[in-house]
């Protein structure tokens, strides 16, 4: 099934391109390597399609349907959901808190609707487990290892109906042990039948978990093609433009 | 991955009830309850020295109802620190409110009225701090410091530089709200502004833990930028919270007024930085993301208690300000030190 249709996109910023004429798609239970060099587009990429900006040019399609957003949540609303860079975690707070940040379940009549913690923390913990991930719901997340912080970041994408996946640089901030996990959380949730797109710039992760690889060069995608008929050496090549396309 | 996997095959429930932390050493954790137990041992030193003077139904009455006016500014600004801002405007509120309740009393309405007016003009106060902070994006020192100038300055225009004391037919039952008690034993009585600081806070304790609006007080003191991309509408409860410590500051000046009798412009002049104090000595964290109501209580509880220790054993009164300061101080310090160790 066809999660994501990107047409003839082109994103200016006045007189810069950001992004130039890509075509992108992406279908359920894919995980597509979105790879480029910094300032390539990649991030610009993902924020039209989050719906941070919306493109200058060209069509964006979720399941088929042209959208055009204008802010984050309309995106959630059809199935998008992000994990950034920095995970957009509260620290202060507890995992299940986390998860359910700014769509908190609740019981009881207006208006003394309160915080249901047990269900948050039961259905959080599903979340976890789901994962195969070791992060307990009531603790904080100012004491969770990097690996366990990043399963609460994807495990908020679980709650809703969420068809797709972008996750920026999920790799880029965590020790070599957690980087497994991490991984294996991306192909449980490709299993599932999820749509992902990764953004990394570490090449073993990449060609570890992705289906297809995309690279971007100066806004321009001058690579999209299936894993196994590349290599890290031209992907190499790809981002640094010693290869012109592929 | 062997504890993943062994992971699966635990039950939910089995990680439900874990948390890292046992109640007690939450409890241990809190900066709250370090307090109570200085407030304790002061309380227990001076009643073995001063036993005719310090532990009497009088003197409790007297120091209670003391703090009972910072304790509820310092609950308004535990949900301003909570957010990671400050409001230095509480004390210029108070000010503007006593000469808004005096006028309005002055002129002959009833008492309700007066109240009404006072609690509109702290509201609308706060509402203007927190659109300019959350809309216009400048800063809540800033903000608030500006504030507290045009507040102080509306309140002596508005009182044309007078006090104002002739308060009409409807005087009593004002002052009644503030200087008013209810005798719960033979001889001890409770002021009505601490009943009203114990109802507040039981409130805001609900608020904090119960609701998802407390909650994303807290969240957008923890991270701001993760608020916003989870959907939390940050610059309406930027605003709200301003708007609450607004409020809170005007409810403690129109009990403030009705106990003393009288409204004068200069009410609450430094008293921003008690409520401030009062609520970081109580644990609430000046970057955000930490803050409870029992911990406004207990710290204005701290500060007044040590006030009136130090009057009773006749040190001069002008050496008040330095132990408050230390202590304010040791706490931030104290807080320090336990974020390190949670780290």
């Amino acid at each position: 099934m066809r999660v994501l249709e990107l047409r003839h996109v082109s994103k200016y910023f006045g007189a810069i391109h950001a992004l130039t004429d890509v075509n992108l798609t992406l279908d359920a239970g894919e995980v597509l390597g979105l790879m480029g060099d910094n300032g390539a587009g990649k991030s610009t990429l993902v924020r039209v399609i989050a719906g941070n900006y919306p493109p200058t040019h060209g069509e964006l399609l979720i399941g088929g349907v042209e959208e055009h957003f204008s802010k984050p949540a309309e995106s959630r609303a059809k199935g998008v959901e992000v994990v950034y860079q920095d995970l957009a975690l509260c620290n202060n707070l507890s995992a299940a808190a986390n998860v359910f940040l700014g769509r908190e379940i609740k019981r009881g009549v207006w208006p003394f609707r309160v915080l249901d913690h047990t269900a948050m923390a039961r259905r959080a913990g599903e979340l976890f487990m789901e994962l195969k991930s070791e992060t307990r719901p009531r603790d904080l997340v100012r004491q969770m290892s990097g690996g366990q912080r990043q399963a609460v970041a994807i495990a908020r994408t679980r709650l809703s109906k969420a068809q797709m996946v972008l996750m920026d640089e999920p790799t880029a901030a965590i020790s070599v042990r957690q980087v497994a996990e991490v991984l294996d959380l991306i192909k449980r949730l490709r299993d599932s039948g999820m749509a992902i797109i990764l953004i990394s710039h570490r090449m073993p992760d990449v060609f570890t978990v992705c289906d297809r690889v995309a690279v971007l060069r100066r806004g321009t995608k001058v690579a999209d093609k299936p894993i196994k008929q590349s290599s890290p050496e031209e992907v190499t090549g790809l981002i640094t433009g010693a290869i012109a396309a592929a | 991955m062997t504890q993943n996997a062994s992971g699966a095959n635990v039950g939910i429930e089995s990680i439900l009830g874990l948390q890292t932390q046992t109640a007690f050493q939450r409890l241990i954790g809190a900066q709250s309850f370090w307090v109570t137990i200085a407030l304790a041992i002061m309380c227990a030193i001076m009643s073995y020295l001063q036993p005719a003077s310090f532990a009497t139904p009088e003197n409790f009455y007297n120091i209670t109802r003391n703090f009972s006016f910072i304790g509820i500014m310092a609950l308004g600004m535990t949900v301003v620190i909570a957010t990671g801002g400050i409001d230095l405007s509480v004390g210029s509120i108070m000010g503007l409110t006593a000469v808004s309740c005096g006028l309005t009393l002055e002129a002959g309405y009833p008492w309700w009225a007066a109240v009404a007016v006072g609690l509109f003009a702290g509201g609308v106060t706060g509402l203007i701090n927190g659109l300019v902070i959350a809309y216009v994006g400048l800063s809540p020192f800033v903000t608030t410091l500006g504030m507290l100038s045009i507040a102080r300055s509306v309140a002596v225009v508005l009182s044309g530089n007078r006090m104002l004391y002739k308060f009409g037919p409807s005087g009593p039952a004002f002052k009644y709200l503030g200087g008013g008690a209810v005798q719960f034993a033979e001889g001890y009585e409770l002021s009505f502004p601490l009943l009203f600081l114990v109802v507040l806070m039981l409130i805001l304790a609900a608020v904090y833990k119960m609701t998802a609006w407390g909650r994303h007080v807290l969240a957008i003191g923890g991270n701001e930028q993760a608020a916003l991309l989870t959907g939390v509408p940050v610059k309406v409860i930027k605003v709200q919270v301003y708007v609450v410590s607004g409020l809170a500051a005007s409810f403690a000046a129109i009990l403030n007024v009705g106990w003393s009798g009288s409204a004068i412009n200069a009410l609450g002049a430094t008293y921003e930085l008690l409520a401030i104090s009062a609520a970081v000595i109580g644990g609430a964290n000046l970057m955000g993301g930490e803050a409870s109501a029992y911990g406004a209580f207990i710290g204005a509880a701290l500060i007044f208690t040590i006030r009136n220790a130090l009057l009773m054993e006749g040190v001069d009164s002008n050496w008040q300000g330095t132990f408050v300061g230390a202590f304010l101080i040791a706490a931030v310090y104290l807080g320090k030190v336990r974020g390190a160790r949670r780290e």
